[in-house]
């Protein structure tokens, strides 16, 4: 009796989750006209034309090209750098590293706003305006701190007898550490993955500020559509449809590992 | 734990300084730099010292707008860790209901946060939008343009609908962690569902409840773009939140010192909040633990 109270209220719950979720799919199957004249809760004259648009836009499809770019780089930034350490912070007690992991995480805690302006200055001055990299590195700001964390968590489950057989066995450390300790820790890589991903993919106020035309992001187009074209609303909602997409794709593959990232990971 | 003592790893860490110090050090210290100027162009600008800070700390706006924030937040933690927890609890632990749940569940945190608050725009339209129009049906008078009330209702809707899924994700993974040992002991100990919940899975979901209490006061005390995109931070100056000022004085106004000095006083408040948060949570519950 309990269960059966307590799976119908998780029901509840997911199918209240995905209403306004289910609201943009509904419209953006309809024309605008329709979407403006009629209620309906299952539209039954359905057409694809706004995703035909986007599909065939430059406009519009370069917006995921540039944002998909500028995570993919921003997610390899992040773990190449983010490895290393938190192999460091797991295995070894050195000077000041307990301050240093508590420096990183307060870097998630300043106001993106507080960046802005200094950000344009600092990428103006090395020319990197309106750039991939350029929003890859700003970023790097909140994704290196938690690609850290997370991939410390795991390395940390890895018990310290397989660093020094591996050393007896005279493994270099670069050796060592490609072809023994990452395979090890490959879930805890996707879900660090993951999570740089989704960080990166939903962040919008460093990404418009640092881009103009060449590298803007798909949220960003989303916004000038809007004011340029009086809202288009059946359009609007098939171009949030698509950006729900690729985080659909990537939650699928780590979908096993998911909550163990964070259950190992440490404040 | 004992792990070895080697000053050699600060070379592991390195690669993360010298990125982390790019994109935080040197803007940091830029802002720092504008907060004691007068900027009235480039190459034209002069030391001000503390008169900044001084404006800002007695700017009635932003004693308004941090007001705001802290109701915000404190009402985000309120609602959205125990509606985490009690999803948490009632998800399944094996079968293909988890492999569903999960996914359905992280969806809302991969929306871009601007198309979050378009898609509430939409949602909440009362002539075509789904919300609107049952409130609408229902009778209620409601209208998040119009009324502060509204607009608060509607942007803590939105903000619980979009993070609770996190605090659930964390809250499942610290439940799973639980030897199956433990729920048998109680199970024989005949333990009521309640002191299951309040002996074993509570403090053993300490770890992963605190870092979703950080990450959530942290995400809620600089939420920008949701309530930027459904309500402008109207109406009047109901939903200016410390971000969307902030954005405004800077971007709007060009105000670069006072900008800078809020913004170094904003960073101050978060990081002092974290710090005792993150103090106060150390010590809760470590008594019975051990």
């Amino acid at each position: 009796m309990r269960i059966r109270r307590s799976t119908l209220f998780l029901i509840v719950y997911l199918i209240l989750l995905m209403l306004p979720i289910y609201w943009m799919l509904n419209m953006s199957l309809r024309t605008n006209a329709d979407i403006l004249r009629n209620f309906t809760l299952i539209p039954t004259d359905l057409t694809l034309e706004n995703y035909r648009k986007i599909f065939t836009d430059p406009s519009w499809y370069s917006g995921y090209i540039n944002s998909i770019l500028y995570v993919s780089i921003n997610t390899a930034i992040s773990l190449s750098v983010a490895l290393p350490a938190a192999y460091a912070f797991s295995r070894y007690r050195f000077l000041g590293d307990k301050h240093m992991f508590f420096w990183l995480l307060t870097n998630r805690m300043a106001p993106p706003a507080v960046f802005l302006l200094p950000f344009f200055q600092l990428y103006s001055t090395f020319g990197l305006i309106d750039t991939h990299i350029a929003v890859a590195l700003a970023h790097c700001l909140f994704n290196v701190p938690l690609a850290v964390w997370i991939l410390e968590g795991f390395m940390s489950g890895v018990p310290r007898e397989i660093d020094e057989m591996a050393y007896i066995d005279g493994y270099s450390f670069p050796r060592f550490f490609g072809t023994v300790f990452l395979p090890l820790i490959r879930s805890g890589i996707g879900v660090t993955a993951f999570f740089c991903f989704m960080f990166s993919w939903v962040e919008l106020l460093l990404a418009r500020t640092l881009t103009t035309t060449d590298a803007k992001p798909i949220a960003a187009t989303m916004t000038r559509t809007v004011s340029a074209t009086g809202l288009d609303w059946g359009l609007l909602a098939a171009a949030g449809v698509l950006t729900i997409v690729p985080g659909a794709l990537v939650i699928y593959f780590v979908r096993n590992y998911m909550a163990k990232g964070f259950a190992l990971g440490r404040v | 734990m004992n792990k070895w003592e080697d000053n050699r790893a600060w070379l592991l860490v390195v690669p993360v300084f010298v990125i982390v110090a790019f994109s935080a050090i040197i803007p940091l210290m830029t802002v720092v730099n504008y907060s004691v100027q007068d900027i009235f162009g480039p190459g034209n600008r002069v030391f001000v010292g503390t008169e900044w800070f001084g404006e800002v700390l007695h700017d009635s706006r932003l004693h308004d707008a941090l007001i705001r924030q802290l109701i915000f937040s404190g009402l985000v933690l309120l609602i959205e860790i125990p509606l985490g927890i009690a999803i948490a609890l009632a998800m399944p632990a094996r079968g293909w209901g988890v492999p569903v749940s999960l996914v359905l569940l992280a969806l809302p945190l991969l929306i871009p946060w601007n198309v979050i608050g378009t898609i509430w725009i939409i949602f909440t339209r009362p002539d075509i939008g789904l919300m609107g129009v049952t409130i609408n049906t229902l009778g209620l008078d409601f209208d998040h343009t119009a009324s502060p009330f509204d607009a608060w209702v509607t942007v803590m809707l939105m903000e619980v609908w979009h993070w609770t899924p996190l605090v659930v994700l964390l809250a499942y993974a610290g439940l799973r962690a639980i030897p199956d040992a433990f729920f048998q002991a109680a199970r024989i100990d005949g333990a009521s569902a309640w002191s299951i919940f309040r002996y074993i899975q509570l403090p053993k979901m300490r770890g992963v409840l605190i870092i979703a209490l950080l990450l959530r006061f942290m995400d809620s005390f600089l939420i920008y773009a949701e309530p930027f995109v459904l309500t402008g931070g109207g109406p009047g100056n109901a939903t200016t939140f410390l971000s969307i000022y902030l954005v405004k004085l800077a971007v709007g106004q060009f105000d670069l010192g006072p900008a800078a000095a809020f913004s170094l006083i904003y960073f101050l408040i978060i990081l002092l909040l974290c710090f005792v948060f993150y103090q106060a949570l150390q010590n809760v519950g470590t008594g019975d633990k051990r």
